[in-house]
């Protein structure tokens, strides 16, 4: 299966390169709604909750773009038939996308967290950066499952533009109450010392669950 | 010696009063033929005839609503993953990544099918594309395209092909160039969907004959007159 993931990852990390649909938007998207923030809320800074809950908001926003576009190039090119022809685990489909979706996240968070810091946060998060960056990953991972299963079910159908946020926003929102919560402290004065872990092992938890139940039901989405 | 427990006359496609519905529309029904290992079916019918949908359940990317469908031994849908990478489709689309070069789309699927890149360099320079096979595809006009498309096809050496109008946009040179590849002789069971009458029973040893989604024609090739084809599209 790991040749089937390289050659998928392979391919849609050069179609992105090629073609730039997904990340050029999920950044511009990001950054811009910062800077949207940043006047539209009229204060010169944000910490805490408010902080937490404006980056994680925009974050999996800027997601939804990508869960759209993730398998457009399958549907509109012949590449599912293609693949679903191919004597290989389909499950492998899964992860590519999946990787690919958490590669785009944490590109966009690389160009987005400064952008944040830099518009947004009072005081920046310092000391607390290993926390911040555990709390990123492990809900880029829950982004990045469900955004693969529900870009999978929306690319059937006709509404896909506005069927993906519709299944994908509801199924997330644990994902975005547990980061924010974890976050929280983490934008205050001294926030590491009151890291929460409990929300980063609720994060951890929905990660397991949505990753097995995605292996479960995948190859049956792919089916007509 | 390995054999495959159907036997050397082991049908390459025996389909058994198959139906196909589309919500309350039926695209086919009662569908019955047997097509020898290593022969040649041409399909006839006008469009809507139910042609496109039978090549889809043959490739196993439809499910049959009625009847069975077994394709190189292996049951539709239940078996389907006995048959997966011993067929080879080429349909209306070509299945290629407009962005990507030829040659990386070629080199994607050998991955999927685990071919040997060499292969490609092979295909590419029978069909006359090696020195245009690292151009994106969106590039190519529709005939170098379609060779592509039929070198994707012919990629893993699969033991049944699945062609829709395969000599579509070749000039005579590009259709004789992929004659070895996708022709009569190359090999695999071939299910030929052709609206040149002609040249489907110059290609055929059998003619299926489709009209409103029935079997109107089974029958070797020697059997059926070209009018007799032709009738179908009146």
């Amino acid at each position: 299966m790991r040749a089937t993931v390289a050659a998928l990852v392979r391919k849609d990390l050069r179609l992105e390169l090629r073609a730039f649909e997904s990340l050029p938007a999920m950044l511009m998207f990001s950054v811009s709604t910062f800077v949207l923030f940043h006047f539209g809320l009229d204060r010169g800074s944000l910490a805490g909750d408010l902080a937490a809950g404006v980056l994680w908001v925009t974050l999996l926003l800027a997601a939804v773009l990508g869960m759209n576009r993730l398998f457009v190039a399958e549907r509109e090119q012949g590449g599912f038939d293609g693949f679903l022809m191919a004597p290989v685990d389909r499950t492998a489909l899964f992860v590519a996308k999946a990787l690919l979706l958490f590669g785009f996240l944490v590109a966009v968070e690389l160009v987005a967290i400064p952008a944040f810091v830099v518009l947004l946060l009072e005081p920046g998060p310092g000391q607390a950066l290993p926390e911040l960056l555990a709390v990123l990953v492990l809900a880029d991972v829950g982004i990045a499952v469900v955004g693969t299963l529900v870009g999978a079910l929306g690319v059937q159908t006709r509404a896909r533009d506005l069927i993906v946020p519709l299944i994908a926003l509801p199924l997330l929102v644990p994902v975005v109450i547990a980061a924010a919560e974890a976050s929280t402290p983490l934008f205050e004065a001294g926030g590491a010392d009151a890291f929460p872990w409990r929300w980063l092992l609720v994060l951890g938890l929905y990660d397991a669950v949505f990753g097995l139940l995605a292996y479960a039901v995948f190859d049956f989405l792919l089916e007509e | 010696m390995a054999t495959t427990g159907q036997g050397d006359s082991a049908p390459a496609v025996a389909l058994e009063g198959v139906g196909r519905a589309y919500g309350e529309r039926v695209a086919l029904r009662e569908i019955t033929f047997a097509l020898p290992a290593g022969a040649t079916v041409a399909v006839f019918g006008a469009n809507g005839a139910g042609k496109t949908t039978l090549l889809r359940i043959l490739a196993g990317l439809l499910r049959p609503h009625a009847g069975t469908a077994r394709v190189l031994g292996a049951e539709l849908p239940r078996e389907a993953f006995r048959a997966r990478g011993r067929i080879g489709l080429l349909g209306h689309e070509p299945m290629l990544y407009r962005d990507l070069t030829v040659r990386e789309n070629l080199r994607f699927h050998a991955r999927l099918h685990g071919v040997a890149l060499a292969r490609i360099e092979e295909l590419v320079a029978q069909v006359g594309l090696a020195a245009r096979a690292d151009e994106p595809v969106r590039t190519l006009s529709r005939g170098m395209t379609q060779r592509a498309a039929i070198c994707r096809a012919a990629l893993h050496a699969p033991e049944l092909l699945l062609l829709d109008e395969p000599l579509a946009n070749l000039d005579p040179g590009g259709a004789a160039a992929v004659q070895p590849l996708i022709g009569r002789g190359a090999g695999p069971a071939r299910v030929l969907i052709s609206h040149d009458a002609e040249q489907g029973l110059a290609e055929a040893d059998h003619v299926l004959g489709l009209r409103g989604g029935r079997q109107a024609i089974w029958a070797p090739v020697a059997d059926v007159a070209l009018a007799e084809v032709r009738r179908l599209y009146a």
